[in-house]
């Protein structure tokens, strides 16, 4: 049964609290217990306690199923991008290197891929996903574009972001400040960089590198 | 974004599905598109699994021929009666040196002998004298010992039956006679 076509993800950064609500509540959910799928990131850890939740964007154009050379990563009618297909996934994690968003984790116990499917077990009978209802800030927010706007005046969703040459549109929106201008962040030359831990610092660039191309 | 119900997910190119390469096709992203068989590719797949069927028919009609066809093997000496107590139990090699068989003296006068292969799944048998048959351990089966017919458990078919011959004290394999039923 597909996803409610009216029901859109919508993911605003600037509520986050970092209070590992999601991140527990992910965890507890039985697909894959005790394993949350969603990432709570520090965006600068040295200087600020803003957190971020990543979830899966399910993209158009999912590069972690362009990628991968076991055709185990399917995208359903309503545009969830699944986890990847348990006979078929080898663990080589090319999906988890590809994907811009750094979303698919590979457990090596089990070889295996296992991301973030918008709790398709839940959303796809009507309920919310796991994150969506415990975010006590509601930076995780599951609902019509109407409810968003009405309850977001000052924010507007997008869902289109670059990263270098490669343009995404994803299913899940981010919510940004209305008046607030797009900027584009150093992708290519951070792919190299070498830092320690899982520490990466990006460039933020004033305009768009390959507007041109 | 959506394109149709069938196709949702778009090429990075953004190119049209006919301009894409071939392999696209082949390996969609799609779950809709992954699920669909085309009905050419149905009957293909038809067409091969039946011919499979009809070759391994012919297969198995040749074995059974060539098998037919063969003399019957020699016999061979394989215990004296005295060496063997009642309710004893010996093992050997009949016809060839990897078919084991087991050769049970039941009473003072009878001995039988059996292949030692499980007509399932080809475990070897061991002799239970107190519930009288021969005991596969793997699959709890179980065959009568006077005749060699399945009575419990996963086999159907009886255990190939040794023809013995008894000359003087020795006792003679002198045949294999396999059952169906």
């Amino acid at each position: 049964v597909p996803v409610p076509e009216q029901y859109e993800f919508f993911i605003d950064p600037n509520r986050c609290i970092g209070c590992q609500s999601c991140v527990q509540a992910c965890g507890e959910c039985d697909t894959h217990k005790g394993t949350p799928m969603i990432h709570l990131e520090y965006v600068d850890r040295s200087e600020s306690v803003q957190t971020v939740p990543v979830v899966c964007m399910h993209c158009d154009t999912p590069t972690c199923a362009e990628v991968c050379p076991a055709d185990a990563i399917k995208r359903t009618e309503d545009g969830v991008v699944q986890s990847a297909r348990k006979p078929r996934c080898i663990a080589c994690g090319n999906c988890g290197l590809a994907c811009p968003f750094g979303v698919p984790r590979i457990d090596l116990e089990k070889q295996l891929m296992m991301k973030c499917d918008m709790c398709y077990d839940r959303s796809s009978i009507g309920k919310k996903p796991m994150c969506a209802t415990v975010c006590p800030s509601q930076a995780l927010f599951f609902g019509t574009r109407e409810e968003i706007e009405r309850l977001r005046p000052h924010s507007r969703p997008i869902n289109t972001f670059k990263f270098g040459r490669q343009t995404i549109t994803t299913k899940v929106s981010m919510m940004v400040p209305r008046k607030a201008q797009v900027t584009y962040v150093d992708v290519l030359s951070g792919m190299h960089a070498e830092l320690p831990g899982r520490c990466v610092a990006l460039t933020v660039l004033a305009e768009d590198p390959f507007a041109h191309v | 974004m959506k394109i149709d119900r069938e196709q949702i997910s778009t090429p990075p190119d953004g190119k049209p599905l006919g301009e894409q390469p071939a392999w696209r096709q082949d390996f969609p992203i799609d779950v809709p598109q992954d699920n669909y068989i085309a009905r050419r590719d149905f009957t293909k797949f038809l067409i091969l699994t039946s011919g499979a069927f009809v070759v391994g028919q012919l297969v198995i009609g040749a074995k059974a021929i060539q098998v037919q066809s063969q003399s019957a093997p020699e016999g061979k000496q394989i215990a004296r009666l005295g060496d063997l107590p009642v309710g004893g139990a010996i093992t050997f090699a009949y016809p060839e040196a990897h078919d084991t068989c087991i050769l049970l003296r039941t009473d003072d006068k009878t001995v039988v002998a059996y292949s030692q292969k499980c007509t399932h799944l080809s475990c070897a048998v061991i002799p239970d004298h107190k519930s009288n048959c021969l005991h596969c351990p793997c699959h709890e089966g179980n065959f009568d010992i006077a005749t060699g017919t399945p009575i419990s458990g996963p086999p159907r078919r009886p255990l190939p039956r040794i023809v013995l011959e008894q000359r003087g004290d020795d006792i003679w394999a002198t045949g294999v006679e396999v059952r169906t039923t």
